[in-house]
């Protein structure tokens, strides 16, 4: 797994042992709970989950957006050689927007809507580097004709709320790489959009990508999403990366069956469509009462096939099944295989 | 299956009209809003017919004036053989027992301070309708029947996740057994594993009761998985109807191959060696909407009759209806389509730039 010594070939991101908790009424939420993960530069890792799984606050951490005084932030967050956790507020202050930039779901709250959108990211600019401002105009206008802004002349000068939704996740996308920064964080960055605009602007972040060799983490619930773009996907359930593997090997050999469930659950329109769906029964665990054993337990079809009844007892270990396919279940590697062969071969092979 | 099949829902010509007002102390009308622009639908029982489209499209609209919930400016509505069309809200009371709506947002669908027993029973207290065995055993089973503890009658709506919300008021909607239920986007606010759930449990009720279900929803994978029959609408309009087998597998409308090429498959090496037609910009303003054919502004086949003609809704197989003036088979696609936005190109500031129709950019490979 993950060295923690020293290195010189150190990966550019590494997150070791994180853990977000907040403290409440009801008792400890352990939003985050012991996620590990590299990431190579220039590569896309799609962190994905439903509701609650604790992938936003995954990428809020690493983005240094936890409140320190509401949660206990605990583990390393390496970022090309530098820890973030242990990092003094102003100095990650300093690298936010510069070095690490995040784009969310939601642009119309993520913008402010008073100001011009030139104007924005011109403080983005001037707010890292000592630019003149009419030098960080030209900047703003150059950055918002390459993310696809059309009479960029015009548009420079609209507030957010003249602009529509796709065209103001756009300028979220311009202000975000305005400082070329070496980490994109992109948390749902199309689910408020329509399928003909979020293929534009998976096209135009993939361009990007490739333009300025940024690394991306995507937090994504679609499944179609990750397909398309990511190198890397990463599964959490319930704080816990429960199956993390190349992307290619995650769908075609997954392993963990809340993946195998996911993958089930998802009605397919490149196929023909089923008589009825394989959704995973029940609902996720509360967050305040997880299961004493494996957090999934309760809504796996398998765990009566471990022996001892191990699932309802003790927390899998996250392992390597193959070198770089990592997966967190009690169920012997052979096993959840041949599981995951059924399963598979059933969704395949459905009759027109 | 001995289900008797009959017509639930007939629309003929709707059409749903907003006015646009002017600012200042005296209002006047200064345009309309087409939300529904001259639409067909038939229904029958035991069927789902998936209405589809971007937002903006007038899919929520259409959904909504086929219930009254909004009045049609123009067209018929006739519900289970009855013109309903020009019914008063009290006339429209027994209608409702055969018609019922299941809404997009279940926290927001259900009263806060009702329990969930009260919010079950409300269609029997006001249609006055007592079934047999009494409300209350009517509605613990119908509790059990969608999948709740019945056990649970007594608690409020906020004790209960999003799915489970959802499950309340499904029950609401099938409780007094409707002939049509009109769903709006019922599991798009829901996580995947939830939603498969939910639909699932749609497909079950429809078929033990024979409902007729008009199916809103933006998510194509969804539809597929539910609908018997798909519309698509675009700006007001339907662009192609047809069977699901052929809306997904052999469409000719360029906007339906637009929307299914832009739906991600959840398969890593297909979705990224599929054909993609990428559409550049955004619907047009329906206050504005283009002349001719409402898609032309986005669309790869345009010409320049689209611009003069409106396309006719013509039946081109049984079943099968399309509104274009140059439909397109999927075989006869390129692999990579980039439509330019007439509209932004117009925008630029050579403003007496001969217009030279959509760019149609078709980079071989």
């Amino acid at each position: 797994m993950i060295s923690s010594g020293p290195s010189l070939d150190r990966p550019f991101l590494t997150v070791n042992n994180l853990g977000v908790a907040f403290p409440t009424e009801d008792g400890l939420v352990r939003a985050v709970d012991g996620v590990s993960l590299t990431l190579e530069r220039g590569k896309t890792l799609a962190i994905v989950g439903e509701s609650g799984s604790g992938k936003s606050v995954t990428a809020q951490a690493i983005m240094g957006l936890v409140n320190r005084k509401a949660a206990q932030v605990s583990g390393e967050i390496w970022l090309d050689g530098q820890e973030l956790i242990a990092m003094p507020e102003d100095e990650v202050q300093e690298l936010r927007g510069s070095e690490i930039a995040m784009i969310f779901q939601d642009p119309m709250s993520s913008l402010h809507p008073f100001y011009r959108i030139g104007d924005q990211i011109v403080e983005a600019i001037r707010a890292h580097r000592p630019v003149s401002p009419r030098l960080a105009k030209r900047e703003a206008i150059e950055m918002l004709r390459h993310v696809g802004i059309p009479a960029v002349e015009r548009r420079v000068d609209a507030y957010p709320h003249q602009l529509s939704g796709g065209m103001r996740q756009r300028v979220m996308i311009a202000m975000a790489l305005i400082n070329s920064p070496a980490l994109l964080i992109a948390d749902e960055p199309t689910t408020a959009l329509d399928v003909t605009v979020q293929a534009q602007i998976l096209e135009l972040i993939q361009r990007l990508q490739g333009e300025f060799g940024t690394t991306v983490i995507l937090i994504t619930h679609d499944l179609g999403i990750v397909a398309d773009v990511a190198d890397e996907v990463a599964v959490m359930y319930a704080g816990r990366i429960v199956e993390r593997a190349p992307t290619a090997i995650l769908y075609d050999h997954p392993e963990m069956p809340y993946t195998l469930g996911l993958l089930s659950s998802v009605p397919r329109m490149d196929r023909a469509a089923l008589e009825r769906l394989e959704p995973i029964r029940g609902n996720p665990p509360s967050p305040i009462n997880l299961p004493k054993g494996c957090v999934f337990q309760p809504r796996c079809n398998y765990w009566e096939r471990v022996p001892m009844g191990a699932c309802l007892s003790a927390r899998p270990e996250l392992l390597a099944s193959e070198p770089d396919h990592l997966v967190r279940c009690h169920l012997h590697v052979e096993e959840r295989q041949r599981i995951a062969r059924e399963v598979l071969a059933q969704l395949a092979g459905a009759p027109q | 299956m001995t289900v008797e099949t009959s017509e639930i829902l007939n629309v003929t010509n709707l059409r749903t009209y907003f006015p646009v007002k002017s600012r200042g102390i005296i209002p006047r009308t200064i345009g309309q809003v087409k939300a529904v622009d001259g639409i067909d639908l038939k229904l029958a029982s035991s069927e789902t017919l998936g209405l589809v489209g971007e937002s903006g499209s007038g899919k929520t609209t259409a959904a909504r004036t086929i219930l009254l919930l909004v009045r049609p400016t123009e067209g018929r509505i006739e519900i289970d053989g009855q013109d309903v069309t020009g019914f008063s809200t009290k006339a429209l009371l027994p209608v409702r027992r055969k018609a019922q709506m299941i809404f997009q947002d279940p926290y927001n669908a259900l009263n806060p301070r009702h329990t969930v027993g009260s919010i079950i029973a409300a269609p029997f207290r006001v249609q006055g309708v007592t079934p047999p065995g009494g409300v209350k055993n009517a509605v613990l089973d119908l509790m059990e029947r969608v999948g709740l503890n019945p056990e649970h009658y007594n608690r409020y709506p906020n004790e209960f996740s999003g799915g489970q919300r959802q499950r309340i008021g499904i029950a609401r909607a099938v409780a007094l057994r409707p002939k049509l239920i009109v769903c709006d986007e019922p599991v798009s606010a829901l996580d995947v594993s939830i939603q498969a759930q939910i639909l699932n449990l749609l497909r079950d009720l429809q078929q033990e009761f024979g409902i007729a279900y008009l199916f809103v929803a933006h998510d194509l994978a969804v539809v597929k998985q539910i609908s018997h029959r798909v519309a698509v609408m675009y700006l007001g309009r339907i662009m192609e109807t047809a069977s699901r087998e052929v809306i997904y597998s052999a469409p000719l409308h360029p906007y339906t191959h637009s929307l299914l090429s832009a739906v991600p498959i959840p398969d890593p090496k297909r979705q990224r060696h599929r054909s993609r037609i990428v559409l550049q910009g955004d619907l047009p303003s329906p206050i504005d909407p283009p002349s001719g054919c409402v898609f032309r502004t986005r669309c790869f086949q345009a010409q320049e009759k689209c611009a003069i003609e409106v396309p006719p809704l013509v039946e081109i197989a049984p079943g099968h209806k399309v509104a274009c003036h140059f439909p397109i088979e999927a075989k006869d696609l390129p692999a990579r389509v980039e439509v330019e936005d007439i509209e932004l190109q117009e925008e630029a500031p050579a403003a007496g730039a001969p217009a030279t129709g959509p760019g149609l950019q078709t980079p071989h490979a």
